[in-house]
């Protein structure tokens, strides 16, 4: 029973990270049609940049996961504006072409400058330790993480579901023709919808950044993950990103505790039984052509 | 109001529209009528700005939208309503009513909405696509009307609705036209042409072959549905 509470606790802490990462990654995709394969490396500048910031300034996580995320979005507006744009005209493989070429760059980029070794991080001394629940002890850092990721969640679901702008992205993402033909300006959104996006991935790393090893490649692996958690959720599917990276962060958990060396195959397993029953998803919607 | 003149489109190599020049007046109901493939939901998705490859001029109350946008179009006063109705699913059907911008005074409010719209009312917290196809089709129209569109741009409106729908919808097009709105039609059910129109044109392979008023129209029923094959 201990150990049940443990792993869950364990799971969902990090399915937080997949959970927030993901939900940018819907959220770009609905609004650009892009699919963002540089959402892993946006990841890992975000835990690159809270370590660094930490080392030079002493700007530690609380204001991290302000600062960070909004350095981010600077960033997300810079690329936009700079080269994601011009995918938009173009055919889907230019959209792996740019994004991937962007993460190899990324990564060299960072391991050029911090190497490879890794980045420490010290969270702080409030969130060390352990807290005692129905008598297990449980680490008080996933504990905080979780309830960090679920109220960043909860707030972009009531912006999505309660404000205009949220109505105008779901109509954007949904029919993005019928949305100007109806007098809305969707380009006027996509430039912050992207660094929205990126933003959400930068404070997915900063949370992790206490948690696993920061060096240049720690997007590499977060980005497959990531891919599979969308197509479990269903692409451009919200609520799907949220649930989806919960769900694969229990599979992963629950994987290695019990089955360490299946643990990576189960996501992909549980993906392939998503997709042969619901080939749209959990949360997606059929394509109406 | 609308002045269209030598409107031509293409897909690709392939040419959908061929000089296409016509008017609509205000407070006029004008159809376009002719088979499947004629054009006729091109010409409005030209007119609307949703098609690109399009040549020619556009005028709408005296100003030239045709290099505009599809959005500015939509706040210059067009309000488009497509084939399929257009309902967002992911969207309740009060959302589906408030999403676009008022673009005149001729706006309506959401309670002149519901009050002619009353299952409108009734279901306004659903998803938009949980309403029936009549309903939807409702919908559509009364989301045009909210924006205070000066000219509406229907696409086959009764199509696959009951003959009590339909004969609503006939209802609200005429309530629409005494505003002053101009409406342009696509449609295949002759005989729901021949009760709303004023106008018609008869559209075959991309050209404009007649322009038919009311009267002639119906005289000429009988022939235009063996001929034209709708």
């Amino acid at each position: 029973m201990s150990d049940v509470l443990q792993y869950t606790v364990q799971g969902l802490a990090a399915g937080s990270f997949y959970a927030l990462a993901a939900l940018g990654l819907a959220i770009i995709f609905g609004v650009l049609g892009v699919v963002n394969f540089a959402h892993g490396a946006f990841y890992m500048l975000g835990a690159v940049t809270a370590a660094v910031l930490l080392d030079t300034t002493e700007i530690g996580l609380w204001w991290a996961l302000l600062v960070v995320p909004l350095l981010l979005f600077g960033f997300g507006v810079v690329v936009e504006r700079l080269l994601v744009q011009w995918l938009l005209r173009l055919d889907p493989l230019y959209n792996f072409l740019l994004t991937f070429g962007l993460t190899l760059l990324l990564v060299d980029l960072v391991k050029r400058k911090y190497g490879v070794s890794g980045l420490p991080y010290e969270r702080p001394e409030v969130l060390d330790g352990r807290f005692e629940l129905l008598g297990v002890g449980l680490p008080k850092y996933q504990l905080f993480v979780l309830i960090f990721s679920i109220a960043v969640c909860l707030v972009v679901w009531l912006v999505m579901t309660r404000t205009r702008i949220g109505m105008i992205v779901r109509a954007s993402t949904e029919r993005p023709e019928l949305a100007r033909a109806l007098g809305i300006n969707v380009g006027r959104w996509v430039t912050p919808v992207f660094g929205f996006g990126v933003a959400l991935a930068g404070l997915a790393g900063v949370l992790a950044a206490p948690f696993r090893a920061i060096t240049a490649d720690m997007g590499n692996d977060f980005i497959i993950i990531l891919f599979a958690v969308v197509v479990i959720g269903g692409l451009g599917s919200i609520v799907g990103a949220v649930v989806g990276g919960f769900l694969v962060g229990l599979v992963e958990a629950f994987g290695q505790a019990y089955a360490p060396t299946y643990a990576q195959i189960l996501i992909f397993v549980l993906m392939a039984a998503v997709v042969l029953v619901r080939p749209a998803g959990l949360f997606g919607r059929e394509e109406t052509a | 109001m609308l002045e269209v003149e030598k409107l031509s489109s293409w897909y690709g190599e392939a040419q959908a529209l061929h000089g296409v020049t016509l008017q609509v007046r205000e407070g006029e109901v004008v159809t376009l009528v002719g088979r499947n493939g004629a054009g006729k939901t091109t010409l409005l998705r030209s007119l609307m700005g949703l098609h690109k490859q399009t040549e020619g001029r556009i005028e709408l109350r005296g100003r030239d939208v045709s290099r505009l946008p599809a959005h500015r179009r939509a706040r210059a006063g067009m309000g488009w309503v497509q084939d399929d109705r257009g309902i967002y699913a992911t969207l309740t059907v009060e959302e589906n009513l408030v999403l676009p911008p008022r673009v005149s005074d001729r706006a309506w409010s959401l309670d002149a909405v519901y009050d002619v719209f009353p299952v409108l009312a009734d279901r306004r917290r659903a998803p938009g696509t949980t309403l029936s196809g009549g309903e939807q089709q409702m919908l559509a129209i009364a989301r045009v009307l909210r924006t205070g569109a000066s000219l509406l741009l229907l696409d086959e409106p009764s199509e696959g609705l009951a003959p009590v729908v339909v004969a609503r919808i006939g209802q609200i097009i005429g309530q629409v036209k005494e505003s002053g709105v101009g409406v342009l039609l696509i449609e295949q059910n002759v005989r729901f042409a021949a009760t709303v129109a004023d106008r018609h044109y008869l559209l075959a392979q991309g050209r404009i072959v007649d322009a038919l008023d009311n009267d002639q129209f119906v005289a000429r029923q009988q022939d235009l549905l063996e001929h034209l094959g709708i």
